[in-house]
């Protein structure tokens, strides 16, 4: 089926997220989707979805108009959509997910019969080996994803959405998904992929558009290079280089010996961890998501309590001695007190209060101590002292302090949140994902902290999923799978290698497969890209 | 308050933006459910007025009729309410007869606005302390106990059946806050049962022999002890209570708004996630927020044996001020200030609706009604702007907000 | 990844934590049987009980039990069962093949401790228990409950919690009783019952899913607006015009021929009233439907992933606001019991917090239809005790008989029964 936008419009209040976007998909073509991470790419597709109501444009089927005033019109229309938040309901079954919205009945009560025929059919197909009856919240995302793509198919999808479905994968899973979609190109579907890793869209594209600021700045080839997409997906010319002084590494800081960490259910997901990170030192964690980079970070600071192995801090004494002193077990708020500063992963969920102003936010971790308070009364002034002087020092843009952070925009959200943690005494800096979902701008003002907390001597460890950021700030790499350390590895470890390491393959193993591997120098430049 | 963060002076108001913002302004909203409350109110007491009733079976051959005895049924009804409420007019001999009414309604905010100040703190929390009547029926148990089985001297009596109040709704706040510290129970849930269980353990105790009247054979408790009673002020039905009452109110801002201890409840209440990982201990928060909220509970029930209002344990002693209490803490927006100002209404229509019902026979049941309607529609903003055809000030926050959210997932799928 | 693996395969059994609730909440409750019962027991007391009452072949059985011997046996069997737990939480043994073994012990050990119970409270008394009459009176009284709780099983499905219940059986009650006294026809109460509980579902549902009103806020409120109005109808309608509305009416009992005549079963289940024959059908009925029907899919997809409902097309608010009304109708519905069903005329709040019980027996059954008749039963059952020991003349205290449905509650929120997990997007709107 040929899909095409029209200039499709899309405003929410004063924003427009989509500014007159056209775009066409030819039957059996792959057509990527390129764009910054809050460019308009889901915002688009969610129009054509059905989602959300466009505000002005046409989408054109086959050459006819089309209106859709739900996801429902849209699937019956033949489109389908595998969500980056997979919608699958967790305690239902593969085959009650796959038949949601379109039950087969029999007697007025579902033919499970029929429904784990449908999912048998097309897992069959191409090769799925997904399970009817199995519950959807015992499989790993992997299998998850297929069952959004089973889910899609049996509804007779004939252009399929994939709104960054690589993002959750193991770099050997996102081939698998690779091949699939070839599979369904070739079968006639017309695939729209959304991205914004450049290799990936080199790899499987045939048609590029790229989206900026929620306009179309292109169409190109995956033939194009990778700093030409990279310079059209952000408007300027990239400077892939992150300069960084030499390391001047000191004394050991922390020190984490055996960490072992089990949930509830006796699941591993910490496996006996043991590194350490010095002063001056930025130690990168890599890892694609949930292999138990968060838990890492989560039991450092306290957060969660190890079942085994210690967590010791080397912290300097006020009359200039060595402290050594064991945070194993220790709650949140005494590890912050001995000079540990932590910066969460998911910013608006663990690092701020929406509600709270500024100068609130800026104290949360710190309203016991002095000058914030005395005696259980907060100083008022103080806290408001403290507030004028983070945001000049850290040019968060804003009202003023009294407004709400939830007002903010996620990068001055960010520097408040990194505002609060580095104006202590650091010994050790834990930061989880410190770039996640910020424009450029606030990365490079964020990377320049954290690099300058670092010649202060501050021991660093950040846990980062972007590989860009970690070979840029790192001094140390630790690749994580499954809970364990696979190695720790120079930051000029080419990229395979630490992609092969981060599906669980060891140094040495990943090296003797990479050799007759020809390196291209562009893969390695790929950089902030991927 | 953080105003005083406050560092940009904001513009001078022009007066359509003062306006505007007065027709949007929550307090509008709740004026106006307030009054949409009493109409409803008033149907209610149009329709079931016997005069009425008659008059409408010939409606359209003399509406005059009809609307003089509706006017009749209902005019009468609230003014008594009123006067009930605020000042009687009409049969009052000398000043402190018409002052009288308003005496009475603080006497009976006194409870409304303990048990609306400890829920509130509860809410803030974001913990849903429905269990005030279970901690006001402690609160009394021990208070009652102390009162006529302990004799001690004039104030300290008082100061310790105060103690026994505070104690003894702490404790039925502790279970909730506890259970849910350590095993994540929802504290509604709980707080339910024990509302219930409360009930029947003041039934059993009132069998006991340490708590019966002796020479009565009704499940009631012997009479206070008269030094365990709060001192009036000038011979008025006003008494230390309602002092007591607005201390609390004022300590209770204080709590929230100045102290470490307020910011972190404040902060658990808004996000527990992010206050945990600031390295507050968010189970012992909810800990000491049911304390706190049971203690101040409890303390409702001294308005009940310490004033002259009932002076002895029995099963109603509660009355309905805990489930009373919710609606006056919504009304108030977990707000002292509100609090209070909700407490004075409601102990109000308690007050008028007393008269109400003793002058033209109009059920006092219906103060419920009024009160549901009042909280209904102030939790519903919404709904009274679309009764009003008011301006919607969320709308232009909102279209920037979802836009923002929707960016920030977008962010977040990177 | 070619294979599909399930994370559960990952963990190994010796990995898994034990847990030592059950066991130890055995043998508290075993030692309380043999010093409490069997042990203030006299050697020489006889129970009585009579077990079948007038049936057409069995006539009369009652039993004359040697008390201490048979609480020695009771306690025995105890013992077995809390043995048997402690082997099976230190060898992590959960399940034999398919049979849940926590649910089976919970059920032998529970009904082995309320035979001591009862023996040990009838020992050396004249009379005889009536085993026959103490069930089909607790099934009678938890038909509130058990109607209530299928009410909240469905509203919490569907992602609203429904804390109305109260007020929702109060609107029936009094509906039907006032078009049941107006008409003279218990049928036409009946069938008005639900519609007042489907006026309060309403409520409910456009306070919370149309306004994003918390929903034990809307809840709380409207049973307190319920209560009021009521009240106040009460006070001025109805005790204005006595001659009409004081008339009562009741539910024929229906016997059910052949069936009724098993002895026990029979006359507990098959001589009630149409109300107590609709419950069956309401929760066989649901407990089918809820897992196994196209409308129990997509309720439970609107109450546990509702953006997931949204794209395949079911329209999450619509299908949250026609079941929460379903749910109101069904917990109206309930209400008649306490007017049409016992022949009884409206009194203020006459419903007495049942709903708040039925809220907690649908926790407490785990969100299920059969849980929660298992619970609205046990709750029922506890109630109904003391009227049945009553009439034996025994005295316990009735207050803490009275508060034992509580105190089962706060234990099993607080994950002391076993915890199960409610529908993930409950009490959420859904702002599409």
């Amino acid at each position: 089926m040929r899909l095409e936008l029209r200039h499709v419009t899309k405003k929410f209040g004063d924003f427009i997220a989509n500014d007159a976007i056209d775009l066409i998909v030819e039957p059996g073509q792959i057509h990527a989707l390129l764009g910054e991470n809050g460019a308009g790419k889901s915002t688009l597709m969610n129009v054509l979805y059905g989602l959300y109501e466009a505000d002005g444009g046409e989408i054109l089927l086959d050459g006819v108009p089309v209106h859709f005033s739900g996801p429902g019109d849209a699937m019956a229309a033949g489109i389908g959509m595998v969500h980056q938040h997979f919608m699958l309901i967790p305690v239902f079954t593969v085959a009650e997910n796959v038949i949601l919205g379109s039950e087969p009945t029999t007697g007025g009560l579902i033919d499970i019969a029929q429904a784990r025929a449908v999912v048998r059919e097309i897992s069959d197909r191409f090769g799925f080996d997904v399970d009817p009856d199995a519950l959807v919240e015992t499989l790993p995302v992997g299998v998850q994803q297929r069952v959004e793509i089973i889910k899609a198919l049996s509804r007779h999808a004939q252009i399929l959405i994939l709104d960054e479905p690589t993002a959750v994968l193991t770099p050997q899973e996102t081939d698998e998904l690779m091949d699939i979609m070839r599979q369904l190109a070739t079968a006639g579907a017309s695939i729209v992929f959304i991205t914004h890793k450049l290799r990936e869209v080199q790899e499987v594209a045939d048609e590029i558009t790229v989206i900026r600021l929620g306009k179309v700045v292109g169409h190109t080839k995956p033939t194009a290079s990778q700093n030409e997409l990279a310079s059209m997906m952000v408007g300027r010319h990239v400077d892939l280089e992150v300069t960084k002084p030499q390391a001047t590494a000191g004394d050991v800081a922390l020190e984490v010996t055996g960490l072992e960490l089990l949930d509830t259910d006796g699941r591993v997901l910490l496996d006996d961890l043991s590194f350490s990170v010095a002063r001056g030192e930025v130690l990168a964690v890599a890892g694609v998501q949930g292999n138990g980079q968060t838990e890492l970070a989560e039991t450092l600071i306290g957060l969660r309590r190890p079942t085994a192995g210690s967590v010791v801090l080397h912290r300097a004494a006020e009359d200039g001695g060595q402290v050594v002193e064991d945070l194993t077990g220790k709650s949140v708020k005494a590890i912050l007190a001995s000079g540990v500063g932590f910066v969460p992963e998911d910013r608006g969920k663990d690092g701020m209060v929406a509600g709270f102003t500024i100068a609130e936010n800026l104290i949360l971790d710190q309203v016991t101590s002095a000058p914030f308070s005395q005696w259980g009364a907060m100083n008022m002034r103080a806290i408001a002292h403290n507030a004028s002087e983070r945001v000049a020092e850290y040019d968060v843009r804003s009202g003023s302090s009294s407004a709400a952070l939830a007002t903010l925009s996620g990068g001055n959200q960010q520097k408040v949140v990194m505002a609060r943690e580095l104006s202590r005494d650091l010994t050790v800096l834990i930061a989880s994902q410190p770039t996640r979902g910020l424009d450029i701008g606030s990365i490079e003002f964020i990377h320049s902290r954290i690099l300058q907390q670092r010649e202060k001597g501050t021991a660093v460890v950040i846990v980062s999923t972007e590989l860009n950021e970690v070979t840029a700030l790192a001094d140390r790499i630790a690749v994580m799978y499954e809970g364990r350390f696979v190695g720790i590895v120079p930051p000029d470890t080419p990229r395979h290698v630490l992609g092969l390491m981060m599906a669980g393959v060891s140094y040495d193993d990943a090296i003797a497969q990479s050799q007759g591997h020809e390196t291209d120098p562009g893969e390695i430049m790929e950089g902030i890209w991927q | 308050m953080s105003d005083t963060t406050q560092e940009q002076s904001t513009p001078r108001p022009t007066w359509r933006v003062m306006l505007r913002s007065a027709a949007t302004s929550s307090y509008l909203t709740s004026f106006l459910a307030i009054v949409v409350a009493l109409l409803i109110g008033a149907i209610l007491i149009g329709a079931a007025d016997a005069q009425v009733q008659q008059t409408a079976a010939y409606l359209f051959a003399q509406p005059s009729d009809f609307f003089g005895a509706v006017g009749h049924a209902v005019g009468g009804a609230y003014s008594s309410l009123f006067q009930g409420a605020v000042v009687n007019v009409s049969t009052a001999n000398n000043a402190a007869d018409v002052i009288a009414p308003i005496t009475k309604t603080i006497a009976y905010s006194v409870p409304l606005i303990f048990a609306g100040l400890a829920l509130g703190i509860g809410f803030r929390a974001g913990m849903f302390n429905i269990g005030a009547q279970g901690q006001i029926i402690l609160g009394a148990v021990l208070c009652g106990y102390v009162g006529f089985s302990w004799h001690l001297p004039i104030v300290i009596h008082v100061i310790v059946c105060l103690i026994g109040a505070f104690v003894g709704g702490a404790l039925w706040g502790f279970i909730p806050g506890i259970l849910k510290a350590k095993t994540g129970a929802n504290e509604v849930i709980v707080t339910i049962m024990l509302n219930s269980i409360a009930v029947f353990l003041l039934g059993w105790l009132l069998t006991l022999q340490a708590f019966r009247k002796p020479t009565s054979n009704a499940p009631i408790s012997p009479t206070m002890d008269p030094s365990a009673q709060f001192p009036h002020f000038f011979g008025t039905p006003i008494d230390l209570g309602f002092v007591l009452a607005i201390l609390a109110a004022v300590g209770v801002w204080w709590l929230m708004e100045r102290s470490t201890l307020g910011f972190r409840i404040r902060a658990v209440g808004e996000n527990p996630d992010a206050a945990r990982t600031a390295g507050m201990n968010v189970s012992m928060t909810y800990v000491w927020v049911m304390i706190l909220s049971g203690g101040l509970a409890g303390l409702a029930a001294t308005s009940q044996l310490l004033s002259s209002a009932s002076q002895q344990l029995n099963a109603n002693i509660a009355s309905t001020f805990g489930f009373d209490a919710i609606t006056v803490a919504l009304l108030g927006r977990s707000k002292p200030v509100g609090t209070v100002l909700a407490g004075l209404l409601f102990g109000g229509l308690r007050a008028g609706g007393y008269l109400m019902q003793s002058v033209t026979g109009t059920p006092i049941d219906i103060i419920l009604v009024v009160q549901s309607v009042i909280v209904l529609l102030i939790a519903a903003p919404p709904l009274v702007r679309a009764l009003f055809r008011l301006p919607d000030p969320e709308r232009r926050r909102r279209a920037t907000s979802r836009a923002h959210a929707r960016s920030t997932r977008e962010e977040v799928t990177a | 990844m070619s294979t599909a693996v399930l994370l559960d395969d990952l963990v190994t059994d010796h990995m898994r934590p034990r847990s030592w609730k059950l066991p130890i909440a055995l043998s508290v409750f075993t030692l309380a049987a043999a010093f409490g019962f069997a042990g203030t027991t006299s050697s020489t007391a006889i129970s009585q009980v009579a077990i079948v009452t007038g049936n057409r072949w069995l006539g009369t059985i009652n039993l004359a039990l040697p008390s201490l011997t048979s609480e020695i046996v009771l306690v025995a069997a105890m013992l077995c069962v809390t043995g048997s737990a402690w082997w099976a939480s230190a060898t992590r043994t959960t399940a034999f093949g398919k049979v849940r073994l926590g649910s089976w012990m919970g059920i032998i050990f529970g009904t082995c401790f309320v035979a001591s119970f009862l023996l040990w409270a009838v020992a050396g008394r004249g009379a005889s228990l009536q085993f026959t009459s103490l069930l089909s009176g607790a099934l009678f009284l938890s038909v509130p409950l058990i109607f209530g709780a299928m009410a909240g099983t469905v509203c919490e499905h569907v992602g609203v919690i429904n804390v109305s219940i109260e007020g929702q059986l109060l609107a029936g009650a009094f509906l039907a009783a006032v078009v049941g006294a107006v008409s003279q026809n218990p049928w036409l109460g009946l069938i008005s019952a639900p519609v007042a509980g489907a006026v309060i579902g309403a409520l409910l549902a456009l306070f919370a899913v149309r306004y994003w009103v918390d929903h034990i806020i809307v809840g709380v409120v409207l049973n307190v607006l319920v209560t009021g109005l009521t009240s106040y109808l009460f006070s001025t309608v109805l005790t204005r015009n006595t001659a009409v509305f004081s008339a009562t009416v009741k539910l024929p009992k229906w016997q059910i021929p052949v069936l009724s005549e098993i002895p026990v079963i029979g006359p507990v289940l098959f001589n009630q009233n149409a109300l107590v024959y609709l419950m069956y059908i309401a929760v066989i009925a649901l407990q089918i439907l809820l897992f196994k029907s196209k409308w129990g899919l997509r309720l439970r997809a609107c109450g546990e992933h509702p953006r997931a409902a949204d794209t395949v097309g079911i329209k999450v608010n619509r299908t949250r606001v026609l079941n929460t009304i379903l749910g109101g109708a069904i917990a109206g519905l309930g209400g008649a019991y306490f007017t049409v069903a016992n022949g009884l005329a409206f009194g203020k709040q006459m419903s007495a917090g049942r709903g708040y019980i039925a809220l907690a027996a649908m926790i407490l059954g785990g969100w299920k239809p059969k849980g929660a008749l298992v619970a609205a039963l046990l709750f029922g059952f506890a109630d109904n005790l003391q009227n049945a020991l009553g009439v034996v003349g025994v005295e316990v205290p009735s207050q803490f008989m009275l508060m034992a449905p509580y105190l089962v509650t706060i234990f099993a929120v607080a994950g002391l029964v076993g915890r199960v997990r409610p529908p993930a997007m409950e009490g959420k709107p859904y702002k599409g």
